[in-house]
């Protein structure tokens, strides 16, 4: 059976036959440069249609439908739509911020992709401090939003900077400790070894009630730092225009809202990661019938599938909860998931060093 | 890959972003004038500064998650070895974790969580 590790090795053995070594890590920075780019592309035109999508769908209507079968090129047409706009800078902004936030929101993002294990050894670099790298990453978006926020001279703009930048922080480290679960039951921060010891079982399921706790604790933290409804407080349409993004049109606002999907896609992709098992298959104790079946599915299916299924989640998150005021948010974080997921992780030990979890 | 990944990336985010900014760049003029400079709410002339003082409850907020997103990296080397040192380092953290519970109290008691 063919599979991304045996490709990427194969190519990496060919490419060494044929060039220099300094040439062939040209050509291989350039392939992942490619496939990186050609990734947020894709992950953008879907994920926005599939927001769409989802959204009529829980309201019963029809969504997009007339651009191309059953509205599947309605984002190319935005993207043209968008690319064609006239990029405004206002007149009192300060142009260098106002032009450099959306290359750092990017920048981060990007950065971001470098530890995900999409399938079994397709990884770009397996560092070994990864989930310690993507929280520490991904808090520099923070520093993107604050600066587009100051910078574009709109009290609109700036208004919703602060809170954005408020509740990303805050919700930062309840996301961190429900991490710091899995970090203390697979006993490693590399996200390659976070996979294999789930091999025998998720360990949403093997972890017994303080996984589920961490679980759906990261899941509120992820929405929140996406930024995402019910937790929109830094874009609430109605009352804040657009949030930190209202003096940005045309391309520079493409590409905060791509960043943005993005940023929903990793933190599912780690939230998969962390607590579905990755790309590791589906396995029922010693059922092997059944898990031989599930074994045929390649890890990048079980990876984007499981992945997806949390966007999803997150999507209907935000049709099912009305929006939070800013100090009920706080509230939420400060005087609730905080506490839960200190005690949480002391419940996490307990289970860890008596060896209770599978 | 790498470190160099990094780099690898930040480089495709920049060509990227930077090509899109180009294209639309080239595929249109921009007209400008005074009013479409000015600051967008919603039609109404802008009123006073537009670099607004804002709530002092945000400091607060950023003093405390100082303090507890320090206490999350300190947490971070322990996970991992935690499960082959034992009891012992849940009774060590457990030390650690109260007295920062503590804090908490106290900046609870002060009424910094309260939103004002």
């Amino acid at each position: 059976m063919w599979s991304l590790n045996e490709i990427v090795k194969s190519t990496d053995l060919k490419l060494n036959e044929l060039f220099k070594p300094g040439m062939v890590f040209f050509i291989e920075a350039i392939i992942v440069a490619l496939l990186a780019i050609s990734l947020f592309a894709i992950l953008g035109l879907v994920l926005v249609l599939m927001e769409r999508k989802v959204s009529s769908f829980m309201q019963v209507r029809l969504g997009p439908n007339r651009v191309g079968p059953k509205g599947m090129f309605q984002t190319v047409a935005d993207t043209i739509k968008l690319i064609v706009k006239e990029g405004m800078t206002p007149d009192n902004a300060d142009r260098f911020l106002f032009h450099l936030a959306p290359f750092l929101v990017m920048i981060v993002a990007m950065i971001l992709l470098a530890p995900l294990p999409f399938a079994n050894g397709f990884q770009i670099w397996d560092i070994n401090i990864g989930v310690l790298f993507v929280s520490a990453v991904s808090s520099v978006s923070v520093i993107g939003i604050l600066m587009a926020g100051w910078s574009s001279n709109n009290k609109y703009s700036l208004l919703g900077a602060m809170r954005s930048g408020a509740q990303i922080v805050s919700y930062e480290l309840s996301a961190g400790f429900s991490i710091l679960a899995i970090v203390i039951l697979s006993g490693s921060l590399t996200f390659s070894d976070i996979i294999q010891s789930q091999a025998n079982g998720w360990w949403l399921f093997k972890g017994h009630i303080p996984a589920l706790i961490a679980f759906v604790i990261f899941i509120i933290a992820a929405t929140a730092e996406t930024n995402r409804a019910p937790f929109d407080m830094a874009e609430a349409e109605s009352e804040l225009t657009a949030g930190f993004h209202t003096e940005y049109s045309g391309m520079k606002f493409a590409l905060f809202f791509l960043a943005e999907y993005v940023n929903v896609f990793i933190v599912c992709a780690i939230g998969a990661t962390l607590f579905l098992g990755g790309w590791m298959p589906l396995h029922f104790g010693d059922n092997t019938t059944f898990n031989h079946v599930m074994d045929y599915i390649p890890g990048i299916v079980w990876f984007f599938g499981k992945t997806f299924f949390l966007i999803f989640i997150m999507m209907w998150f935000r049709w099912t909860f009305p929006r939070l005021r800013i100090d009920q948010l706080l509230n939420l974080e400060w005087k609730y998931l905080l506490p839960i997921s200190l005690i949480n992780l002391l419940l996490v030990t307990v289970v860890a060093i008596s060896g209770w979890h599978f | 890959m790498g470190a160099a990944s990094l780099i690898i990336l930040s480089i495709a985010a920049i060509t990227f972003s930077g090509i899109a900014l180009l294209v639309s760049k080239f595929l249109l003029k921009t007209h400008t004038n005074k009013q479409k400079g000015e600051p967008y709410e919603c039609g109404i002339p802008t009123q006073g500064p537009t670099w607004v003082q804002f709530n002092v409850g945000y400091y607060l907020f950023a003093l405390l998650f100082l303090l507890f997103d320090v206490e999350l990296i300190f947490l971070f080397p322990w996970a991992v070895v935690v499960k082959k040192i034992g009891w012992f380092a849940l009774a060590e953290v457990m030390v650690f974790l109260f007295i920062l519970f503590l804090g908490f109290l106290y900046a609870h008691k002060k009424g910094a969580l309260k939103w004002q």
